[in-house]
């Protein structure tokens, strides 16, 4: 401890990640140590992205409440046998992704899939929307009807892609952590992932030319470019 | 094998999410940016492709049900209670907090023992040593500090600029995106800071240079 708190006041450490993360790590210590009510704190920053992961593999607003706070709960139960050589965001995120595999595994469910579930992945995936969309600017994310046309959007692709998407666009997991959590390998990823990108830039192509995105405050019923 | 000289459509589209994460070799890299130049349907996929990565990576379509870090840390304490341990959550001290308050019955005592944000933590105050060298950039509803110029910087109207340190102090945390990068470029400037890249910071680099090199089309 005493060393943290030396790189914490040492002047030369003036890189924000860096401390940002050296302070996470200070607060591992200190919750490994048995300061438990510290692992809120620790937790906090990723508490969004531990729900929208299980929420990406198990698609019910309850279940991945619910398998979130055992995410959580696993991560605390387990916390000294974190090591550092991980990032604790992603070591959280791959306990979530378990938790909502296994529960999904457990209760059976049968979801429904849309028609390119069943589709051999290997073959190409050709884009259907070639319209000049440009930018959808990402201002536009203030309003809950794109959010939610978005979440639409992603809803709508297959589990196998949309897991993927959501685990290294969203999660921001690489490539490799992407296939250990989801227990694919890297191929895989790297196909599904090409997929589901040209898959959802269809989806919002198609969008944009329905308006969804327009009425942009700042356009006042024009593009901007 | 991809035949760099002649890249057709197919081929461009099968490796197009390859070339945004940076993950195709020179050869392949130069040929299909010569491709996205010439062929606009390309570009507009390209494009397309990056506004999704960039519109679903923004924190915003991170959504929770409303109440769920309440429920979630309410959780946590009962499981911690549970192991015999202590826990400071915000529904177990504020009733006494506000008791005591109104026991004291002035506003000065009542301020006194209330915290006044609830994005200030025991979490921040740790960064109290850090120099305020970085300017950021924080925005109000956002728990996030970028640095500026990020496209994740939300409520852009309502932002401002601050120092890492009163950043940290008032408990926001850094942008996944821009201080990765941040990261890396000071990584690969000084190699003293002893930072791992991994292939995703790699790939969001190779983004930046992309994009810094103008939209193709």
């Amino acid at each position: 401890m005493a060393e943290r708190e030396v790189a914490l006041n040492n002047p030369a450490f003036n890189n924000p990640a860096q401390a940002a993360t050296v302070r996470e790590q200070d607060l591992i210590a200190r919750v490994q140590r048995g300061q438990n009510e510290l692992f809120y704190e620790l937790v906090r920053p990723y508490e969004r992205r531990v729900y929208a992961a299980a929420l990406a593999i198990l698609r019910n607003e309850t279940d991945a409440e619910d398998v979130a706070q055992e995410a959580v709960l696993k991560a605390f139960a387990n916390i000294r046998q974190f090591r550092a050589e991980a990032r604790f965001s992603t070591w959280l995120i791959q306990i979530t992704v378990n938790e909502a595999l296994m529960r999904r595994r457990r209760e059976r469910t049968v979801v429904m899939e849309g028609i390119d579930d069943r589709r051999d992945e290997e073959s190409d995936y050709a884009p259907r929307e070639f319209a000049d969309w440009r930018e959808i600017p990402s201002e536009s994310l203030e309003r809950k009807e794109v959010r939610q046309r978005l979440a639409e959007a992603l809803a709508s692709l297959d589990r196998k892609y949309r897991e993927v998407f959501v685990l290294r666009d969203m999660e921001q997991l690489n490539i490799q952590e992407t296939a250990e959590a989801l227990g694919i390998s890297v191929a895989s990823v790297k196909t599904r992932l090409l997929r589901a990108r040209l898959m959802l830039r269809d989806l919002l192509a198609a969008g944009w030319e329905q308006g969804w995105f327009s009425r942009l405050p700042f356009e006042k019923g024009n593009k901007p470019w | 094998m991809v035949n760099n000289q002649a890249l057709s459509c197919e081929q461009v589209w099968r490796e197009i999410s390859n070339y945004v994460d940076g993950e195709v070799d020179t050869g392949l890299h130069s040929a299909m940016h010569e491709h996205f130049r010439a062929c606009s349907k390309c570009a507009a996929v390209l494009a397309g492709t990056r506004n999704v990565i960039h519109l679903y990576g923004d924190e915003r379509m991170m959504e929770a049900p409303a109440g769920f870090s309440r429920r979630l840390e309410k959780r946590l304490a009962q499981n911690v209670r549970s192991s015999g341990k202590n826990w400071s959550t915000w529904s177990t001290w504020l009733i006494p907090v506000a008791a005591l308050a109104l026991f004291a019955g002035g506003l000065h005592l009542a301020n006194s023992l209330t915290v006044g944000s609830p994005l200030k933590s025991e979490h921040a105050q740790q960064a109290e040593g850090i120099p305020p060298d970085m300017p950021v950039v924080v925005s109000v509803d956002a728990k996030i500090f970028h640095v500026a110029g990020c496209d994740f910087i939300h409520n852009k109207d309502k932002a401002r600029t601050i120092t890492a340190r009163e950043a940290m102090r008032e408990g926001y945390v850094p942008c996944l995106r821009c201080m990765r990068k941040y990261l890396q470029t000071l990584a690969s400037g000084h190699a003293a800071l002893g930072v791992e890249a991994d292939a995703s910071q790699n790939a969001d680099l190779e983004d930046d240079r992309e994009n810094s090199e103008g939209n193709v089309r």
